[in-house]
């Protein structure tokens, strides 16, 4: 085995070790000091349970629940506003009204949903920590929470979206809304052109979770 | 508590810098803008980050702002705007506003 890598210097036989030939081992979850803030964490969430206020199981649902949600849900209001201009209103209206119509809950933090035009384009940032529609997009992917991104993204905006591949035109209002406080935001994209046959499946299909935060556009 | 301000009216961002958590981002106090959304009535989060959970509702609003209000050397077209939410408490009206 291994005969492509004769400048690897030696052979590894399938159970032989080599105590030379050393890997250093990743680190495990607990070889990393624990923060401040994990620490207390823990001991809430130990203390809620020993006092009975939830239950180890109701405390694992929510974690299962919060980690099973992906863009996927953002992007089904997204196609069904593209494909039923009534609903679209009302999504922009109030999402948490129009989301229960297909029964899709959106929790007790009021989501805005910022509808793109010809001549608008919203660009969803948290600059004091990273606010993010977690019921409709899941989990924030790390460069939402750098503070490169935060402190870039309301100040040089045009300039960040053009490294992620997103040149906008001079002639586009750009609108930057900083989650500073109690809502949450999503970005409604326009409906790429060369669609018009697709159903509403395969225009989901189309919605990342970039084009619902801003920094990208849809493609057909 | 009842709101104080309506949609377009042009408001300012208190210049103040009071010890504590706040939610005020720097970049805006001291600026001018327009208020476009009235979000409803929350806990005061200067009070809620050191366990005062029952303090008094205060409105809170979407300001908008033009970018090149908040940043000096803004390099993108004029009409650009930013748009942040902000606890009644924080603004007062904008100078020279038909307002009381």
């Amino acid at each position: 085995m291994h005969d492509d890598h004769h400048d690897h210097g030696h052979d590894h036989g399938l159970y032989e070790v080599d105590p030379l030939h050393y890997h250093p081992p990743q680190p495990d979850l607990e070889d990393s000091k624990l923060t401040h803030h994990q620490i207390m964490q823990m001991a809430v969430a130990e203390l809620l349970i020993e006092k009975n206020i939830i239950t180890a199981d109701e405390l694992r649902a929510q974690v299962d629940f919060m980690d099973s949600i992906t863009p996927a849900r953002g992007a089904t209001l997204v196609a069904r506003a593209w494909t039923d201009p009534a609903f679209k209103q009302r999504l922009v209206a109030d999402s948490k009204k129009a989301a229960a119509e297909i029964g899709m809950e959106l929790g007790p933090i009021p989501i805005l949903v910022m509808e793109n035009t010809p001549k608008v384009h919203n660009l969803i940032v948290c600059t004091l920590c990273s606010c993010y529609p977690k019921m409709l997009l899941g989990t924030p992917p790390d460069w939402y929470k750098s503070r490169s991104y935060r402190r870039r993204a309301i100040s040089e905006p045009r300039k960040v979206l053009s490294e992620f591949g997103t040149d906008l035109s001079d002639d586009i209002e750009l609108r930057v809304h900083d989650s500073t406080a109690d809502m949450r935001y999503m970005v409604l994209p326009m409906r790429p052109d060369g669609t018009e046959g697709m159903d509403e499946a395969a225009l989901a299909a189309l919605v990342t979770r970039d084009c619902m935060v801003g920094v990208a556009l849809p493609r057909a | 508590m009842s709101a104080r301000y309506n949609t377009g009216d042009a408001v300012r961002v208190r210049t103040a810098f009071p010890p504590g958590h706040c939610r005020t981002p720097f970049y805006c106090r001291g600026k001018s803008g327009t208020i476009v959304r009235y979000c409803g009535e929350f806990r005061n989060p200067e009070e809620l980050a050191y366990g005062a959970y029952e303090g008094p509702l205060t409105p809170m609003y979407r300001v908008r702002f033009a970018q090149t209000d908040l940043w000096p050397d803004y390099d993108g077209p004029a009409q650009d705007k930013c748009e942040i939410e902000i606890y009644e408490h924080w603004l007062v009206p904008a100078e020279g506003a038909d307002h009381a």
